[in-house]
């Protein structure tokens, strides 16, 4: 009943909307145009136009996707092939799988999806009104462009990527834990310099692997690089290295088989210590604080420093591990194929870390690896489940694309933005969220695998909610980009859960559970967030001109990508008669429902 | 028109706005509710079940607390005491030696997962982790059977204490587990709002939230609401006195160790007399690959004892034992050898668990190991064991089948069989 309402309610708006313009030439609605500091709306045409443009635009989008609109135009900017080899094989598998694709997502909806997913935050209000404004065919690709290669977003895309990539290689808690070695902030600022200038992938990861230097910006012999393993080369004979570099790096779960032979997994405890031996040069130093009585750490140096073996005989550094009947067997640096290395522990004659590094550059589950990732990270599932486990007895889904796209990445040189473009241009990153009766089978999170034939809802994480806020309401912002980072971090520690193992193992608590939903309805962030002093965003809304409906839709734009429904806009006047008038007081309770709705905290 | 500003279904409004006036209304006197809680206790004895899970992350050394080989190679240097129950525990359990007649041993546990989040997960679920299902764990499970017993709690029927336990899996996020620390304070709990407004916002906010759900999305916006309902009733519930641990007398806390896992065991029992299903109590730090013993004789084991002890103590004294369940537990244990660290490393294949109340009989060690530690002798049990044998324990049918969201039944505890030695 109350959709019917709902709807009925909508059509008369979505017609106003439609005709905007002659709508405004009728006077009933005043101009808006909120030209408060930060906010960047200062072009002319008013706000309520913008709203039209918008939804009209939204609308014969909708209506063109279905048909082939290159037709059309001939001028149409030309898609990489990769995007065909996608499109292709999903169409054969959903066939296959007797399923049809929910219909091509509203526009407005896949800039917000996009947005997230590339930068890591929604699209203010002009962001979003430039996108429905555009009538190129070719928007969407201008837009993936735009967000990769414009240099309006170079900082956004490298900080958001940074953070992305901070949580896969030291965890939410790296750099936290007592006596630390690791620097967080040097771990971001290396991949903020790697992704800024889109270093090929490859590279990263090779200097990832192999780095020497100190840990934190500033001091002598600074690479940002060695935050990855500071924390993993010291303890237990470098297995933490052992484990994570094969994981992240070649998707290969390998810390089972440190103590016995995986039931399941082809690798043996044989591979597990040949692969560790590679790390068995690495020393993360301590350098402490100059004159602390207590030897507090400043940071940390990686070295390689020449490796006696476990039998002191350098030139043939063996290592020993114990079978789980005691027997001891020795091992020597060999690569998950088996390729063996020089057996030397002396660093001049052979790096060991550097041989891993060439090798890993030859692997196949190098290329793997980045490409289940990346797709995971724009489609929700990977090509496998879990994502960094590539081992033969995991099934995999649709694996010749996954082996073609992996083999292209490789030859396009690694380029990460070649990759995105691919992925968010391809017919599954264009669905609708909604699940129709089509496709209602295509549940991954009911343990089918993924068939890719509508969008996954899923939830922000922490990260993308905190840059969200930030751009929503920007003026209340203060302090420079290196304070914000740090606010940022003091912010999310509240949701890290350390299990306290030797590994350092972790969870999170954003992740849907009341917890968070308490953080959503009473936290200091989003206190700020609906702020009405003086100063704040929504003071600097209740002081400016406009309708107290023009003033709810723009809250419901810069939220939700879309406008008020009638009802919605009812809402706000009977919250206005129970402020007895307070604007601010209104718009405060209406940005706290926006805020906390399931519609703003999901990617959808 | 303002009709449609009343409290939400569910919630008187009188109740509610006596709630809403602040922080005031959630504390309440100590003397009140000392009383009050008592009250309740009477009244739950009848049919109202619950569990508490002592959680030991890490691994604990269950040879060197609950299973000892004094004089063997791989025995360490503990001595073994005597106790109130049928068995020997490590001598640095004083005061648990004392209540061992509320508890049994099994000395036979066998699994295979050496890995920690493997193993943590496969322990508290019953399940391996699966890629492709996601299995509930044990304080889901066990509140998702009992909270239908107590309608009236308005509490989260599982609440985690000073660790993030394991998840919901396929019942969904509105089973998951409130996490608290161990003083019982709840991050972002106050609202600073007054009286009508957040019911006000609340049906702004609904009016989004409902349309959402009916554009068909995908299940996690249904269990997106249903957190908030929980979120909303918990904000403004006299039952939140539970947690504040910090009016127990001094007496209590001296008793339980002023250390989080000492005053997290506290916080449990009087969750567990609000009517709590299910309380989780995290202790951490047994991950002791290096000089175990020392960690153990100085930190962990007097940390432990008199937490235990006093919950095991208390909960009997207070009739709630015979319905209260105490299940301890880790990963899974430590090598039976010692290493060249004075340290154990990972070991599933033979060790303890220890659990008590409810319909266990105490004072019982079942099952045992060989000389040298490494081997079960007799029948080996299984974390589906357990958890079958803890079900049994809580009056929880084992026929139970849950349903998950794509209709493939699934038998509760794996289809675990109860150790029958553990109530006869």
């Amino acid at each position: 009943m109350a959709r019917i309402i709902q709807d009925k309610c909508s059509q008369p708006a979505f017609k106003q909307a439609r005709f905007g313009n002659s709508t405004r030439k009728r006077g009933k609605f005043r101009i808006f145009s909120p030209l408060v500091g930060g906010l960047n709306l200062r072009r002319a045409g008013g706000f309520f136009f913008r709203i039209a443009v918008l939804l009209f635009a939204a609308n014969v989008a909708i209506a063109a996707d279905d048909k082939p609109a290159a037709k059309k135009d001939s001028k149409r900017a030309t898609l990489p092939v990769q995007v065909a080899k996608i499109d292709a094989s999903m169409q054969a598998s959903w066939e296959d799988n007797k399923i049809k694709p929910s219909p091509v997502e509203d526009e407005v909806k896949w800039c917000r999806r996009l947005f997230l997913d590339l930068i890591g935050r929604i699209p203010s209000y002009d962001e979003f009104a430039d996108f429905a404004k555009d009538k190129s065919p070719d928007k969407k690709l201008n837009l993936v462009n735009r967000l990769l290669n414009d240099d309006r977003y170079t900082e956004e895309y490298a900080n958001h990527w940074s953070s992305v990539w901070t949580n896969i290689l030291i965890g939410r808690n790296g750099g936290m834990e007592n006596r630390s070695l690791t620097n967080r902030e040097g771990m971001q600022k290396y991949l903020r310099d790697s992704f800024a200038q889109n270093k090929p992938y490859n590279e990263m990861v090779v200097e990832l692997v192999t780095a020497t230097g100190t840990t934190k910006p500033g001091t002598e012999g600074f690479n940002g690089a060695t935050n990855f393993l500071a924390m993993k080369v010291n303890e237990e004979n470098g297995t933490q290295a052992t484990a994570a570099v094969s994981r992240i790096f070649l998707g290969l779960q390998v810390q089972c088989t440190q103590c016995h032979n995986h039931p399941f997994n082809q690798w043996k405890q044989q591979k597990f210590w040949e692969f560790n031996a590679f790390f068995r040069q690495s020393r993360a130093l301590r350098r402490y604080v100059s004159g602390s009585v207590n030897r507090d750490i400043d940071h940390a140096e990686i070295v390689n420093e020449d490796f006696a073996g476990e039998g002191r005989r350098p030139e043939q550094a063996e290592i020993y591990y114990q079978l789980r009947n005691g027997l001891t067997k020795v091992a020597y640096p060999a690569f998950v194929d088996g390729t063996e290395i020089g057996k030397s522990g002396y660093v001049s004659q052979v790096n060991r870390r550097n041989e891993l590094g060439k090798l890993m550059m030859e692997s196949p589950f190098l290329d793997k690896s980045i490409v289940n990732r990346m797709w995971a990270h724009f489609l929700g599932y990977g090509f496998t489940k879990p994502i960094d486990d590539l081992g033969p007895h995991n099934p995999t889904t649709q694996p010749e694309l996954f082996d073609e796209l992996s083999s292209d990445f490789r030859a396009a040189s690694y380029d990460l933005k070649q990759l995105i473009v691919w992925i968010t241009m391809s017919k599954p990153y264009q669905l609708s969220s909604k699940i129709t009766k089509d496709n209602a089978s295509d549940e991954p999170s009911l343990g089918e695998s993924p068939k890719f034939s509508h969008f996954y809802t899923r939830q922000m994480n922490a990260e993308q909610l905190f840059q969200s806020l930030a751009v929503a309401t920007q003026a209340n912002r203060k302090g420079n980009l290196e304070e914000q980072q740090k606010k940022r971090e003091d912010w999310m520690r509240q949701f890290v859960v350390a299990f306290g193992t030797d590994e350092g193992d972790e969870t999170t608590t954003f992740n849907g559970s009341i917890p968070q939903s308490l953080m959503l309805f009473n936290g200091d962030l989003i206190r700020e967030a609906i702020s009405t002093e003086s100063g704040s965003w929504l003071h600097a809304m209740t002081q400016n001109k406009g309708t107290i409906a023009d003033k709810v839709q723009y809250l419901y734009i810069a939220g939700l990508g879309r406008r008020a429904r009638q009802e919605e806009v009812n809402v706000a006047q009977q919250l206005l008669a129970a402020r007895k008038n307070d604007v601010g007081g209104m718009l405060q309770d209406m940005w706290w429902a926006i805020l906390n709705s399931n519609e703003f905290i999901f990617n959808h | 028109m303002w009709s449609r500003f009343a409290p939400p279904v569910g919630m008187d409004r009188r109740h509610f706005l006596s709630h809403m006036a602040g922080a005031s209304a959630l504390l309440g006197s100590s003397m009140s509710l000392g009383h009050s809680l008592r009250v309740h206790a009477d009244t739950l004895k009848k049919n109202h079940k619950s569990c508490i899970l002592l959680w030991m992350g890490g691994g604990p050394s269950s040879m060197d607390i609950w299973d000892l080989k004094p004089g063997t190679d791989n025995g360490g240097p503990f001595k073994a005491i005597s106790t109130t129950g049928d068995m020997q525990i490590c001598e640095h359990m004083p005061l648990m030696a004392k209540q061992m007649h509320h508890m049994s041993i099994v000395r036979s546990m066998s699994t295979r997962e050496a890995d920690h989040n493997r193993g943590r997960y496969y322990m508290h679920t019953g399940y391996v982790p699966d890629a492709n299902v996601d299995y509930p764990s044990y304080g889901s499970v066990m509140a998702h059977e009992l909270a239908s017993q107590r309608p009236e709690l308005q509490i989260p029927p599982f609440v985690s204490i000073g660790g993030a336990s394991e998840g919901p899996g396929f019942l969904g996020m509105s089973w998951a587990p409130l996490g608290v620390s161990s003083n019982g304070r709840i991050r972002n709990l106050e609202m600073k709002l007054e009286n009508d407004r957040l019911t006000q916002r609340r049906i702004a906010l609904e009016l989004i939230e409902n349309s959402f759900i009916a554009q068909n999305r995908g299940a996690v916006l249904e269990d997106h609401r249903k957190v908030q309902g929980k979120t909303f009733d918990l904000m403004t519930s006299t039952q939140m006195k539970a947690f504040d641990v910090e009016k127990e007398p001094e007496e209590a806390k001296e008793r339980y160790g002023k250390n989080n896992f000492g005053q997290g065991c506290l916080l449990a029992r009087r969750l567990v007399e609000a009517g709590v299903p299910f309380a989780e109590v995290d202790l951490g730090g047994w991950d002791n690959h290096q000089g175990i013993f020392r960690t153990l004789e100085n930190d962990r084991l007097p940390v432990l004892d008199k937490a235990m002890s006093a919950l095991v103590e208390d909960l009997s004294q207070r009739g709630l034992l015979e319905d209260t369940c105490i299940v301890w537990m880790g990963e899974f244990a430590r090598t039976p050898r010692i290493n060249a660290d004075a340290g154990r490393d990972h070991w599933a294949k033979a060790w303890s668990v220890v659990v008590g109340g409810g319909k266990f009989k105490g004072g019982k060690a079942v099952g045992a190991t060989s000389e040298d530690g490494t081997e079960v002798v007799g029948e080996p049990y299984s974390s589906e064991d357990l958890m079958a044998s803890v079900c049994h324990a809580l009056g929880i049918s084992l026929e139970t089948t849950f349903t998950s969201r794509n209709g493939r039944p699934m038998k509760i505890a794996n289809s675990g069989k109860v150790i029958k030695d553990l109530f006869g």
